[in-house]
């Protein structure tokens, strides 16, 4: 996620990560990690409970936001992110709508 | 069963149209321009391929996977070793590893026997098969994240600077290191070749800017560790 100020709401968090921040703490899919603040939501605490790093660039005034690594593994829950991504005709498609059938999910590159 | 295909490509369809508009995929075919499938389902390397369920369930994590038929150029089939012994000197470690012939059988034997395969995972096994990821590979995300809005703003420098510690964070994510040699490789040749540059031209090593090259790399690895043997 890149920012150009850290200062975001718990709305602009959940548009950028998929993190909801509800009054149990941060949640995604069946995982929720409480926080010590979830009425008042801060950017740099959300992101120590959740193992994010925060990375600052001083010289382009950016900072950007990594993943999640609880567990210290690179999926916390077996429940497949909601991916969202343009297709090949630029039409935005959802992981989700194919919720019912097998998904086989393949990276690919041309390089 | 639906096959979904992911393009981890920076700077967008350009680069990547004629290999799809070769292949006139009837399934659901994606650009990712922000390896978004690196940070969400621990994608490090390409091909790789994630099984999920009917029910959203992941029930294999990211590994290397194949089709039953794979159509590469001869110059990229010779170096591309395979399940063969005689891999070209320094590209032993892309020989071994997975099975590529297996694994179209696998998927169908998931297709069939849904969780009664053999090859689906529970839950905990999935989580616990998935990428390593200590806050090292957390910050190298977010130093990609940053190269890759650096470079698509044209400020080329500064996202060598972010690519190069990216790389020195997680040496083991090859997306995140071919993605990257790759822009420069394609400045180096033109066509097809020059997407597959991952080094400096011969002789040219002070104007390679990163820090690693493919060859370099892989030549540092064993066989079958380029794509480690998941099943």
């Amino acid at each position: 996620m890149i920012l150009d100020r850290v200062d975001i709401d718990a709305r602009e968090f959940t548009a950028g990560t998929g993190w909801e921040i509800k009054p149990e703490g941060a949640c995604m899919g069946d995982v929720c990690v409480p926080l010590q603040r979830a009425d008042d939501f801060d950017l740099r605490s959300t992101a120590e409970r959740l193992r994010m790093a925060l990375v600052h660039d001083a010289e382009e005034r950016l900072w950007a936001l990594g993943p999640a690594s609880l567990g210290n593994r690179a999926l916390a829950s077996a429940e497949a992110p909601d991916l969202s991504l343009p297709d090949f005709d630029d039409n935005e498609f959802r992981l989700s709508s194919l919720r019912g059938q097998k998904v086989v999910l393949v990276s690919w590159a041309p390089y | 069963m639906e096959v979904v295909t992911v393009c981890l490509e920076l700077t967008g369809w350009s680069v990547a149209r004629p290999f799809v508009e070769a292949a006139s995929p009837a399934h659901p075919t994606l650009i990712d321009q922000t390896h978004q499938m690196d940070a969400l389902f621990g994608v490090v390397n390409i091909p790789n391929v994630v099984w999920i369920d009917e029910h959203g369930t992941i029930v294999r994590p990211a590994e290397p996977g194949w089709p039953p038929r794979v159509q590469l150029p001869e110059w990229l089939e010779a170096m591309n070793a395979s399940d063969d012994e005689d891999a070209p000197a320094g590209l032993e470690a892309l020989s071994g590893g997975q099975d590529r012939r297996a694994y179209p059988g696998a998927i169908r034997d998931w297709a069939a026997r849904g969780a009664e395969s053999r090859f689906a995972l529970a839950p905990s096994e999935v989580m616990a098969r998935s990428q390593k990821r200590p806050i090292e590979v957390s910050r190298a995300a977010a130093e990609f994240e940053l190269a890759n809005h650096l470079w698509r703003h044209g400020r080329r420098e500064a996202a060598i600077a972010h690519f190069n510690e990216c790389h020195r964070l997680q040496p083991d994510n090859w997306t995140y290191k071919r993605q990257a040699w790759s822009l420069i490789g394609r400045e180096q040749v033109d066509g097809d070749f020059g997407l597959f540059m991952q080094g400096p031209n011969p002789g040219g090593d002070e104007t390679w800017p990163f820090d690693t090259d493919f060859m370099t790399d892989v030549g540092k690895l064993n066989k079958g560790e380029y794509f480690p043997k998941t099943m």
